[in-house]
């Protein structure tokens, strides 16, 4: 498509995006300015150039180490997303490429468990955990996380998997592919996208997970939003502390989300793009 | 066997005898706010004193470690050693053998030491069953210097009437100066810890002796209608969001004549780092209506009690009796200052002069606290007992509930009427529910 | 040439997932179903009772009940709209030749890797706080009055930030459509003298459309349960203006620890979830064939 564009149209769509681009990133931009303010700094008004002090963050760290909130939120979001796909993968396979007359069916039936809400069934999950001494490990947050992202999780992977079109597995097995040459040379490079992007997504959402999470732990399988819940203190605003904490709890998150934003944007159409 | 095998065989058999003494791990709850995080910091002490008690926190928000901890206790989850728990929670939970009893603390514990209306409040039937950490009342904290300005002074028992005079005289809006700053924010330890102590000073209750609530009384009426009309001609714009951590920054930056709140405020707006006004404070007890002998009868402890669910309760309660003691209180002030001692719950501490020349508060803090009765909350008949609550299970739920309410007339969406009959259904409605009214 | 065998197979391989969702949904749910049936209070569970259908129907005749639902559909809808919106214009502008156009995607996703509680942290003390917020600096340096945002718009307000979050997501979804549409037919339309808007009705929406169908089933989902945000900032208030279905289970369930009560709200709210998951695939399921 070799459209020419003036170069004055282009200057005026960059600059119409990046004032949209910075506005949308503006809160997480002046949290992160805040969280180098001094707490005197924080609320004395709008300003966007901070004394880059370390104190708040030397504070949080003092009061809350966070490697191990850290540690257990990469634990968390990555074993229950792996154990997601390993369960996934293949119910996903097999609704795209063996469909029934019920797949559509319970598919729906997978999203909608999705709706319970949470918060009503915390007592039997709760007690559940107290008797299977699931309480507080991180075993148990990745079991429960695993199971609440599954039906997005087996959802996104069906609408990937039934854009492989059958006829070239067919056509594979004209020219004698072996089942197993099958798997590796030509299904495997054509989910590698969509499963990527799944695991990402799923990454991402249990990262952000924050009810059971803090629901289910007290010290040694809390993950990042407890540390953010002890930061909003009741005693005065320490908005700097609390811009510190947060910058802490998301910037791994982000940082993953921003080198891997492709990844992500391929596979990441829901089966939208035909 | 070679020397290093032999000091290694050693070293295994010294860890092995060990083991057992040192599994023992306290999982202590506490909220996050400034004496507690101080504790955390300042517990090598203790640790040295007890080499096989290994401490674990976690430090959370009021709200969401009340909602985790009584979680865990209602399921008997065991999953905690120490709460840090209020003088809300304790006659109830208390009752409900959630807690254990602390009646053989050590004898150099002095529990005769602590202010009588603290320890009364966190006992049932004479038995203790929390220690106190820090204690609050609740009084009117007002800057001298624009009260001069303004030609009106404050006694030291204002009536409500001082109060309404003297905002109005103290306000300039313009100046970006509001005569009075109260607590609007919904909740039923927000706004509704402070309208039911004014409340009671106005000689309103919760309930008649049937548990009928009473907000169609002229009493409710009378209160809220003049809390609206301060808040509105005098209060800073946006009140209905105020809770304490607002209206602390606001007259740390000068911008409160008045603020009625509770004493542990008194501390940080007399802290000359984060304070601007730090020295141009005045203290005064809560107000009360003309003719109406009450002062609200605020009184709240954070406190330390030990779950019947721990398995690990005597190490527990050697704790609670250290983090409590007047150890603990000389030890802060030697490394913070006497300023920044745990207040309000040990008598020793008010008649120490140290105290009394680093904190100007003091004197007030202590009439404040004297003074709340938490047995008997109103001058008419009650049932219940609390002072700025309402010590019932169901208070949570019914005080946010009317919480909302008042928020929503302050800011502006509903009349105080509609208000205070809003209130009267819904509680009358949970009231019923659960069984209080037949 | 879906042999027995690949069908048998393709059985077992569906199995562990249905299986697992299948316990992870009856075993809760039923006890869910069976709580609500009891008077059962967390801070008083020795006076704890049948209560045959006495907490569904307290629960419905809530006096904030209907509030809470007309708020739900106004938060979902609301939000659906703005995400829905401004996805596809804020789509059509990075998807133009612009300078840094990584760089802009990048900071277009961002809000999406915010955990909800800090989203709403941030917006509330730092973005829309009456005395110390940027809208008041910014309302103050025109010399108005600040807005009290959560006290005057409160569901306004939590529609703001709750599609603040999910606005990257529609954006990344309706520009991958949008990149798909064939270049040639736009060019031909450009060449055929249509307006942009026409070529914009006409071919850049229904291309979209699947998108579209995608991003509303997905952001549904989610924002029925919405609650954290509300939590943070209004608590539901003032009065209950900013009250969602889940937040009224919230509220029951962790401010009244009335477990019977939140049992059957919670059963009420996946009945009403079933019944919009059922309309809306009869609406918009078509398009996912």
């Amino acid at each position: 498509m070799a459209r020419a564009v003036s170069r004055n149209t282009r200057i005026g769509w960059t600059i119409a995006a990046w004032f949209v681009a910075l506005l949308i990133f503006f809160p997480i931009l002046y949290a992160i300015i805040t969280s180098f303010k001094t707490e005197q700094e924080a609320i004395a008004g709008f300003d966007l150039i901070p004394s880059f002090t370390l104190e708040s963050y030397r504070e949080v760290q003092s009061q809350f180490n966070y490697f191990r909130p850290f540690m257990n939120s990469v634990v968390i979001a990555l074993g229950s997303t792996v154990l997601a796909l390993i369960v996934a993968v293949p119910a996903a396979w097999a609704m795209a490429f063996s469909p029934t007359k019920r797949t559509k069916d319970i598919l729906m039936w997978m999203l909608s468990t999705k709706m319970m809400p949470a918060v009503a069934v915390l007592v039997p999950i709760y007690l559940i955990f107290l008797k299977t001494g699931l309480m507080d490990t991180r075993i148990g947050l990745v079991l429960v996380l695993m199971l609440m992202n599954l039906p997005i999780v087996v959802w996104m992977l069906y609408t990937y998997f039934r854009e492989i079109p059958g006829e070239i597995l067919e056509a594979a097995r004209m020219d004698g592919a072996t089942l197993g040459q099958e798997i590796v040379h030509v299904l495997t490079p054509m989910a590698v996208p969509g499963i990527a992007s799944t695991l990402l997504l799923n990454v991402i959402l249990a990262w952000n997970e924050s009810f059971w999470t803090i629901q289910l732990t007290t010290t040694n399988a809390a993950p990042l939003s407890a540390f953010i819940a002890s930061f909003s203190s009741p005693q005065g605003l320490f908005w700097a502390k609390l811009s510190a904490a947060s910058v802490m709890a998301i910037a791994p998150i982000l940082i993953m989300g921003w080198f891997s934003q492709k990844q992500l944007v391929r596979g990441l159409t829901f089966g939208a793009v035909k | 066997m070679t020397r290093s095998m032999r000091a290694l065989a050693g070293a295994c058999a010294v860890i092995a005898l060990a083991a057992p003494a040192m599994a023992e791990t306290l999982t202590i709850a506490t909220v996050n706010n400034g004496d507690m995080i101080r504790m955390q910091k300042m517990t090598q002490p203790f640790t040295d004193a007890n080499p096989d008690i290994q401490l674990e926190w976690v430090t959370l928000e009021e709200n969401i470690l009340r909602e985790r901890v009584t979680t865990d206790i209602a399921t008997k989850g065991g999953q905690y050693d120490v709460l840090t728990i209020g003088t809300y929670e304790v006659p109830i939970w208390a009752k409900q053998e959630w807690l254990t009893p602390l009646s053989d603390l050590p004898a150099d514990y002095d529990a005769d030491d602590l202010i009588p209306a603290v320890r009364g409040a966190l006992s049932v039937d004479d038995t203790l069953y929390a220690v106190p950490f820090y204690a609050e009342s609740a009084m009117v904290m007002y800057r001298k210097d624009l009260a001069e300005a303004a030609g009106v002074t404050i006694p030291d028992s204002p009536t409500w009437t001082d109060i309404k005079a003297a905002a109005e005289a103290m306000t300039n809006k313009d100046g970006e100066v509001y005569g009075i700053c109260l607590r609007g924010k919904p909740g039923w330890g927000e706004n509704m810890a402070f309208m039911t102590a004014m409340a009671n000073s106005y000689g309103a209750r919760w309930f008649d002796m049937d548990w009928k609530p009473q907000f169609d009384s002229a009493e409710w009426k009378e209160a809220l209608t003049d809390y609206l009309a301060m808040m509105t001609n005098y209060g800073p714009p946006g009140a209905s969001s105020n809770g304490f951590n607002e209206n602390l920054s606001l007259f740390q930056q000068g911008k409160c004549g008045i603020w009625i709140d509770a004493t542990v405020a008194a501390s940080f707006v007399t802290d000359p780092e984060n304070s601007t006004v730090a020295d141009k404070v005045g203290f005064a007890q809560f107000p009360n209506k003309d003719g109406v002998d009450n002062h609200g009868n605020w009184l709240w402890a954070w406190s330390l009690a030990v779950p019947a669910s721990s398995d690990a309760q005597d190490s527990a309660k050697k704790f609670v009796a250290w983090a409590t003691s007047k150890a603990y209180t000389e030890q802060v002030a030697a490394a913070d200052g006497w300023r920044a001692a745990p207040p309000g719950t040990r008598t020793s501490l008010y008649e120490n002069a140290d105290y009394q020349a680093a904190a100007p508060f003091a004197a007030m803090t202590l009439t404040s606290i004297d003074g709340a009765n938490t047995q008997k909350s109103s001058v008419q008949d009650i049932p219940y007992t609390g002072g700025q609550f309402v010590a019932i299970p169901e208070f949570q739920g019914i005080g946010t509930a009317v919480g909302q309410q008042f928020a929503a007339a302050l800011a502006g969406q509903m009349s105080g009427d509609d208000a205070l009959n809003a209130a009267q259904s819904n509680v009358t409605r949970e009231m019923t529910r659960a069984g209080y009214i037949k | 040439m879906a042999t027995r065998q690949t069908q048998s197979l393709a059985k077992l391989m569906r199995a562990p997932a249905i299986i697992l969702l299948l316990i992870w949904m009856i075993v809760p749910l039923g006890m869910t179903l069976y709580y609500s049936f009891l008077n059962y209070n967390l801070l008083n569970p020795a006076s704890t009772s049948w209560a045959g259908f006495f907490n569904y129907k307290y629960f419905y005749t809530d006096p904030a009940f209907w509030e809470s639902i007309w708020n739900t559909l106004v938060l979902v809808l609301g939000v659906l709209l703005i995400t829905v919106v401004g996805g596809i214009l804020i789509a059509i502008l990075i998807d133009k030749p612009i300078f840094g156009q990584g760089i802009v995607r990048i900071l277009v996703i961002s809000p999406f890797f915010v955990m909800p509680p800090v989203a709403a942290l941030i917006w509330k003390n730092m973005i829309m706080h009456p005395s110390y917020g940027v809208f008041a600096d910014i309302a103050k340096f025109f010399g108005m009055q600040p807005v009290d945002w959560f006290a005057q718009y409160p569901l306004f307000s939590i529609i703001l930030i709750v599609a603040w979050q999910w606005l990257p997501f529609a954006t990344l979804i309706l520009l991958t459509a949008l990149q798909s549409l064939d270049g040639e037919q736009m060019e031909a339309a450009e060449m055929d003298g249509a307006p942009a808007l026409q070529r914009f009705i006409y071919l850049t929406l229904p291309h979209m459309a699947r998108a579209i169908t995608v991003v509303v089933l997905i952001q549904t989902i989610f924002l029925l349960g919405v609650y954290a945000e509300i939590l943070v900032t209004t608590n539901g208030g003032p009065g209950n203006a900013s009250t969602n279905l889940t937040y009224l289970i919230y509220r029951a369930a962790r401010l009244n620890f009335d477990i019977g009560g939140a049992a059957a709200g919670g059963i009420i709210a996946v009945v009403l979830a079933n019944i919009v998951a059922f309309f809306l695939m009869r609406a918009v399921g078509k398009n996912l064939d």
